[in-house]
């Protein structure tokens, strides 16, 4: 049929974001051992209980093992072929962003993302991560000018020491599972923010990681505090260059709100996924958890996860303080042969805390997408409340959805609400959209888009609109 | 004088129309011409092909056609997409219209409008201006505007799906109209509405195909022809008194048409 053909036409459509940037960077040699840790601890010049958080970390993920519980299936990845430190050739110090490589600026504005005085987005600050490092930060003064701290986690620790010896590991230990502990040995850089008590951060501020190499990992660490009765949202942009070897990323990120204070972090992922053989993409293993350490808190995750070739994350909550309020609101859509295995876990310790999960999985192609999602009532988190609503819907008859909900209460004064649907867009809904006049395309994504509504709703304005569009793209074709 | 002739050139014609579904043949060489301004009512049994016929002509996916053609507007419009048939002028109003959750109706009604108005070189409508044609047609079919606040046709009545689709026809305005039971699953209020909706959307311009079972509908809107099918085939064609001959005798009574021929 005439669709058919249409549809060859739009997968062989390029992934957008698969450019490599030549540039000359500096990497250690492939493999991982203590001296490698030594060697990423000096390059970035830190204090000695740093490279014992590393050191004390390696030791740790040695003896662990790589957890093989969720629904993924891949080739047994080799730790020692990884380069673990790999940075663009820069000046020594750069005071301002005219010394930045106009070859990176270039990368950055091609991804959508200027960085340059002129051209700089007006509404976010958004910190630049190229590989292993952070290349630039705008809007630093104005922000400063709130007593906002936004810089690469490796100035934090150089500037802001004390908070980061606080808080570094308080949410996610070093040992928590696998990947954190790798994480946590190796990471090389990532994002700091830190919103003094009573500030409503005046901007959103924003992470973009590049993957640009294709044989080193990318492990970032991204650190947010919001002291009492402050508040941010934080977003969070990701691509990578096509290469038909598979390239680790390993993050962690640990948010942490203290009493009425509100953290919104929102992630639209589009690593690169592979080709429709499954040659390919990221691997994108990352544990993302925040802590509702004071009364009233609120730490709400939205992600809109497109890309990798699999992808492993629960972006959590922990609800220690009173009347906590924790959120996830996900889309996650795989197509051709990505598989995904991710949902969250809402762990209520304090009383009359509460958590909202609305996921929604999209499956096209041959992929695999699960939710899979704690709920845990601890014994003193009496008066707390849960609503999870988990949909999938599929596109296509070779993929598959699947939904792991695991329910634990200890406190019987507790209320947990699961509800799941399945779906799938049938050619007669198609049809009908169509003989309206409305485009094969415009007809899966509006209902793709309609299906999504709930999560969108909870992303930023511009993010949203970013997200319908991304999802468009990403489906085009996989109808057929 | 030359526009006149022009009008009067078939919007529609099927010739010799064979068409299967995963090799089972349902249509076996329909034939059906339809002029500007007529109305022509298809009747037969349960399975005869009628729904095909209109789903074929509308661009259903599913079915495929092995021989003969069919012409809107003089071109043959086989090689088009159902969204370019819609645009350039074919309705079909669904016997089943399918619910779709997520998709709010109002932002679906613009979208085919404007869809619609693209392929006729007219302005596209924005929210306020479409909502303002909107309630404008909402009243043909009274229906309520909480309607377009809902998802296509989600938890809507039989009889409310019939007046959506109807609505949606108002909208669109289209060339040639193929309703396809919209009678069924109404009561006599509805079927009022219904029917007297159609009236008013009907022009000189338009041409109307009804397909139904029942006379009821046709008391309603008098048909200029009336075919009856059978086995994919149309076995006889009339004028409106055809449709009452039918209704005293039932299909049993075509069955001797078949052995006629």
């Amino acid at each position: 049929m005439v669709s058919e053909n249409l549809v060859k036409d739009v997968v062989s459509e390029p992934y957008k974001y698969g450019f490599v940037t030549d540039i000359e960077t500096e990497k250690i040699s492939k493999g991982l051992n203590e001296d490698t840790i030594r060697l990423i601890s000096e390059k970035k010049e830190e204090p000695e209980y740093l490279l014992n958080f590393r050191l004390n970390a390696f030791r740790k993920w040695q003896k662990m093992e790589e957890p093989n519980w969720a629904d993924l299936g891949y080739k047994k990845i080799n730790y020692q072929d990884i380069i673990y430190y790999s940075a663009p050739k820069q000046k020594e110090k750069i005071s301002s962003l005219d010394e930045v490589d106009p070859k990176l600026l270039e990368t950055f504005d091609k991804l959508g993302i200027p960085l340059t005085e002129q051209k700089k987005l007006t509404n976010v600050a958004v910190d630049a991560v190229f590989d292993s490092v952070s290349i630039a930060t705008t809007f630093r003064k104005e922000l400063a000018e709130h007593g906002v701290i936004f810089c690469s986690i490796s100035e934090a620790v150089k500037d802001h020491s004390n908070l980061i010896e606080k808080y570094l590991g308080s949410v996610v230990p070093a040992n928590d599972n696998y990947f954190a502990a790798l994480n946590s040995a190796v990471f090389s850089d990532g994002s700091f923010v830190y919103i003094p008590k009573g500030v409503k951060c005046p901007m959103d501020l924003s992470s973009y990681f590049r993957i640009n190499s294709g044989d080193s990992g990318q492990f970032e660490r991204t650190l947010i505090i919001a002291e009492e009765s402050s508040s941010v949202s934080y977003l969070e942009g990701c691509t990578a260059p096509m290469f038909d070897t598979n390239t680790l990323h390993a993050a962690v990120v640990e948010l942490i709100a203290l009493d009425d204070a509100s953290i919104k972090y929102s992630t639209v992922q589009n690593w690169y996924a592979g080709n429709e053989e499954g040659v390919g993409g990221i691997f994108n293993f990352v544990t993302k958890r925040g802590k509702c350490l004071g009364k009233r808190s609120k730490i709400s995750w939205s992600q809109v996860e497109t890309g990798s070739a699999i992808t492993w994350k629960y972006p959590s909550c922990i609800l220690l303080g009173e009347e906590s309020v924790g959120e996830f609101y996900s889309v996650a859509l795989t197509n051709n042969l990505q598989q995904a295995d991710t949902g969250t876990k809402m762990i209520h310790i304090g009383p009359r805390t509460k958590s909202t999960i609305v996921s929604k999985g999209i499956s096209a192609g041959n992929s695999i997408n699960s939710y899979r999602g704690l709920v845990k009532m601890g014994s003193k988190a009496s008066g707390s409340r849960n609503y999870s609503q988990c949909d999938s819907m599929l596109i296509g008859d070779q993929a598959a959805a699947n939904t792991f909900p695991y329910i634990q209460s200890q406190q019987p004064n507790s209320e947990i609400e699961h509800e799941a649907s399945t779906c799938r867009i049938s050619e007669d809904q198609l049809f009908y959209l169509q003989s309206r006049g409305i485009e094969f395309e415009e007809a899966v994504s509006m209902m793709v888009s309609g299906f999504c509504r709930d999560v969108f709703n909870q992303l930023p304005m511009e993010f949203a609109a970013e997200a319908d569009k991304l999802l468009a793209l990403k489906l085009e074709g996989s109808v057929g | 004088m030359q526009s006149k002739t022009k009008e009067l050139d078939p919007i529609l014609e099927v010739n010799n129309l064979f068409a299967s579904i995963e090799n089972l043949p349902i249509l076996k060489g329909v034939t059906i011409s339809v002029n500007p301004g007529e109305i022509h009512a298809i009747m037969g049994r349960n399975g005869c092909g009628k729904s095909t016929l209109s789903k074929i002509i509308a661009g259903h996916p599913s079915y495929k056609i092995t021989k003969g053609e069919i012409k809107f507007k003089g071109n043959d419009i086989q090689s088009l997409e159902p969204e370019e048939r819609a645009q350039s002028g074919i309705f079909l109003g669904f016997q089943y219209p399918i619910e779709i959750p997520g998709v709010s109706n109002l932002e679906f009604l613009r979208v085919a409008t404007n869809a619609r108005r693209k392929f006729l070189n007219k302005e596209e409508l924005d929210t306020f201006d479409f909502e303002d044609l909107v309630k404008e047609k909402l009243d043909l079919v009274k229906m309520d505007s909480a309607f377009l606040s809902r998802s296509i046709n989600q938890g809507f009545s039989g009889g409310e799906k019939k007046r959506n689709e109807i609505l949606q026809m108002a909208l669109l305005e289209p060339k040639i109209a193929i309703l396809d039971e919209t009678d069924s699953g109404l009561d006599i209020d509805a079927l009022r509405v219904v029917a007297s909706g159609i009236k008013k959307i009907s022009n000189e311009q338009t041409g109307i195909i009804l397909i139904t079972h029942y006379q009821r509908l046709l008391d309603e809107i008098q048909p200029d022809y009336v075919h009856v099918m059978s086995d994919g085939q149309i076995i006889k064609t009339g004028e409106s008194d055809l449709a009452l001959e039918l209704e005293k005798h039932g299909y049993e009574w075509t069955d001797n048409f078949i052995k006629e021929q």
